[in-house]
């Protein structure tokens, strides 16, 4: 298990350092002139010019290259050109937003994808089956964007209940962070309006997040529930008198769980470097916001850092299922 | 004392391509401490009819058409859910064809034996018992199927056995309940010949000194044989002939047993070629009318396809058309030797342990072999579904 971990790690790393190339080629193939954006519109060429050296833009793109990765083994992801500021101060604070985000929808999704999984497939082609299609295909079908816009006019706009968008209220001033996730820092420091306040605000973007990924969960739980509930060691146990609840909650369920972690982890992956639409419609302050309007402006530090960590996001959550595959399965263990 | 009776029991499974009638009238009895082999080709209704006994067969796609099957008087088939988990492995146990399928490979073995301890105490009303309980209870049931440091065992995964110790392994928790009835789905089919022996030889003993009621289901002649004190013969989800082995042996009366006894090698007489029966086994789906055999039957007449034959008694009477039926007779020896159940013609293949063995089981196998066989005396009836035979 030990030797198996160590083989991953270190073909994370070589996966890290291809992501790494990819983005910096991208970065400098795409047509736009990042010493004229940091000198600012009014430049003369001498401006731009003088930006040009401060930024090491000059110099050729090997030495660049060298340079930004010995910075990144610093924990220097580079400047914004745009802003000036240290790409990794914004990613800092832009992280935890979608992180939070993140990991909300996804518990959403496993707490309600999961059991709906289980109850579809006991009762298969009945009622309950139907309905869960019915939720399951929606949310693969229905565009994030649109069915934001559609809570935001009806939950939020007409009857009230929840904001419309952003993570506080403007008046709100959010505390110092510990954690970064609003929810775990206002329990921490015991401020509950805080709490119910962040939670109003994540709720909708959750939910919209949630839905696609939710759906995935359903419909592999359903199937693999399906397929182990037909498994020979399940009439076994049937036959020996194993209660049903047992059967169907310990029995089936474990081995319907493999491949549904690995949907998960897949979901996980994608879900946190798809943000972006979601984002944008709750003005939510996260990465993918942060991407797209650096992107838009031509500025390409904040890109590739955005980029590293969604990419080394999605490695670390396929490190994480492999373990619990592992764990779940001694087969595996011991392979 | 009867203790299953399985009464005109028709079952039929739906499917998108029609209806298959799996199951057309089984009519069977079996008396309290009787040890009946059920044989017959792949796809004759043997494992549908053993399952139907516990109702394991999915329902949909399965479906009662009629009859009945009772249990000590009550029938399984109007069971409600409560009465029928009450009957799973604590009336009627059962144990299945491959071991390596039929335990979940997820879960250590003293969590599914627990679980199965735990269940049958829940559905009998009784109360939880502690763990530590529970644990030893399931370590009890492994020695007492031979199984060496139970202890150990309870933490193992079921890839960690061998075939052997997994089949022993399920047959412990089919003695979980103490069951009246066991119900043995060809136990050693997925097994080694070594093995397969060892665990007939201890189901044998278990009959012996648990005073079960043995049902085993096989396609393997040899093997049924050498546990059964009477022999039911299934072709195409019919019952066909029903006798004590030694008679179903020596002197078969559906020209099918006769078939599939001549289709069987003669060890002591190489020159003997063995004969098929010409034809395949029939759709279920649109069986033949009248006996199901008929088609491949060599002493068919025009009656046969339109009158179902009904199984009757013959009692030792020679058949009527007894010279019609010898052209595709004569049975091999060495099942006749078989089926003379003296014991040690089935000890040949015990004592060959491969797992390590705890308190004497071959000694034990042998003498429960020459216990478990002979003092039942089989009902002396012999019934045959055919109109000639």
């Amino acid at each position: 298990m030990i030797r198996y971990l160590v083989r991953r790690a270190a073909l994370a790393v070589v996966m890290l350092f291809g992501l790494i190339c990819l983005t910096f080629v991208i970065a400098n193939v795409a047509p736009s002139d990042a010493a004229a954006l940091a000198a600012g519109p009014d430049a003369g060429r001498a401006q731009i010019e003088q930006a040009r050296r401060d930024y090491g833009l000059d110099r050729p793109l090997h030495e660049q290259f060298v340079r930004y990765v010995t910075d990144l083994g610093r924990g220097d992801f580079g400047r914004s050109v745009a802003t000036g500021r240290p790409v990794g101060q914004d990613l800092a604070k832009y992280f935890f937003a979608t992180l939070e985000l993140c990991l909300v929808a996804m518990t959403l999704g496993i707490l309600l994808g999961i059991p709906l999984g289980v109850l579809s497939a006991v009762f298969q082609d009945r009622w309950v089956d139907h309905g869960t299609r019915i939720i399951a295909v929606s949310g693969i079908a229905l565009p994030p964007f649109w069915f934001g816009l559609l809570l935001q006019l009806g939950i939020a706009s007409s009857l009230g209940w929840l904001p419309t968008s952003g993570r506080l209220s403007v008046f709100t001033e959010p505390a110092a962070p510990i954690t970064g996730l609003l929810l775990v820092d206002s329990l921490l420091r015991g401020n509950g309006a805080l709490f119910a306040e962040a939670l109003s605000y994540l709720i909708l973007p959750a939910i919209v997040l949630s839905l696609p990924c939710l759906a995935s969960i359903l419909r592999v739980n359903r199937s693999e529930m399906v397929e182990a509930l037909r498994a020979d060691h399940i009439t076994a146990a049937r036959a020996h008198g194993v209660s049903r609840l047992r059967i169907v909650a310990v029995h089936a369920l474990k081995n319907a769980m493999l491949p549904t972690l690995a949907i998960i982890g897949l979901r996980w992956g994608w879900m946190m470097s798809s943000t972006v639409l979601v984002e944008t419609v709750f003005d939510w302050p996260g990465i993918g916001l942060y991407a797209v309007s650096s992107a838009i402006a031509g500025d390409f530090k904040p890109v590739m850092g955005v980029t590293l960590i969604v990419g080394l996001n999605f490695m670390l959550a396929n490190l994480v299922v492999d373990l619990l595959y592992g764990a779940l399965d001694p087969r595996i263990r011991e392979a | 004392m009867t203790l299953l009776s399985i009464d005109d029991y028709r079952l039929a499974f739906d499917g998108f391509e029609g209806t298959a009638h799996v199951l057309d009238g089984i009519t069977l009895d079996v008396a309290r401490g009787e040890t009946l082999g059920i044989v017959g080709e792949t796809g004759c209704g043997k494992s549908v009819l053993a399952r139907s006994l516990l109702r394991l067969n999915p329902a949909p796609p399965a479906r009662v058409v009629s009859g009945a099957i009772r249990f000590e008087g009550e029938d399984i088939l109007a069971m409600p859910e409560a009465a029928l988990r009450r009957l799973r492995g604590r009336r009627i146990a059962m144990v299945f064809q491959d071991p390596a399928a039929f335990l979940n490979p997820l879960l250590n073995i003293g969590t599914q034996m627990a679980d199965v301890l735990q269940g049958q105490d829940s559905a009998g009303g009784a109360r939880r018992r502690p763990a530590r309980e529970v644990r030893a209870r399931a370590a009890a049931l492994l020695a007492s199927v031979g199984l060496p440091e139970p202890e150990r065992l309870l933490d193992a995964r079921p890839h960690q056995l061998s075939g052997g110790m997994r089949q022993r392994v399920l047959i412990a928790m089919a003695l979980a309940g103490e069951p009246s009835l066991l119900v043995a789905d060809e136990p050693t089919t997925a097994l080694d010949v070594t093995v397969q022996a060892q665990i007939l030889a201890l189901i044998a003993v278990l009959v012996a000194e648990r005073g079960l009621t043995l049902m085993l289901i096989s396609h393997d002649l040899g093997v049924i044989a050498a546990s059964c004190a009477r022999v039911a013969v299934m072709y195409a989800g019919t019952v066909v002939e029903d006798a004590p082995t030694a008679t179903l042996l020596g002197t078969p009366r559906h020209p099918y047993t006769k078939g599939l006894l001549a289709a069987l090698p003669d060890l002591d007489n190489p020159a003997h070629r063995p004969r098929g029966i010409p034809g395949s086994i029939p759709s279920l789906r649109q069986p033949p009318p009248g006996c199901r055999f008929h088609p491949r039957c060599p002493i068919a007449t025009a009656r046969c396809s339109v009158e179902k034959p009904l199984l009757r008694e013959v009692g030792d009477a020679a058949p009527s058309e007894a010279a019609l039926c010898d052209e595709i007779n004569p049975m091999p020896r060495d099942l006749g030797r078989l089926a003379s159940r003296d014991g040690k013609t089935a000890a040949l293949h015990v004592g060959e342990e491969e797992t390590a063995s705890p308190r004497d089981l071959d000694s034990a196998a042998l003498g429960g072999l020459e216990t478990a066989l002979p003092p039942q005396a089989p009902p002396p009836s012999h019934r045959v579904a055919c109109h000639y035979a």
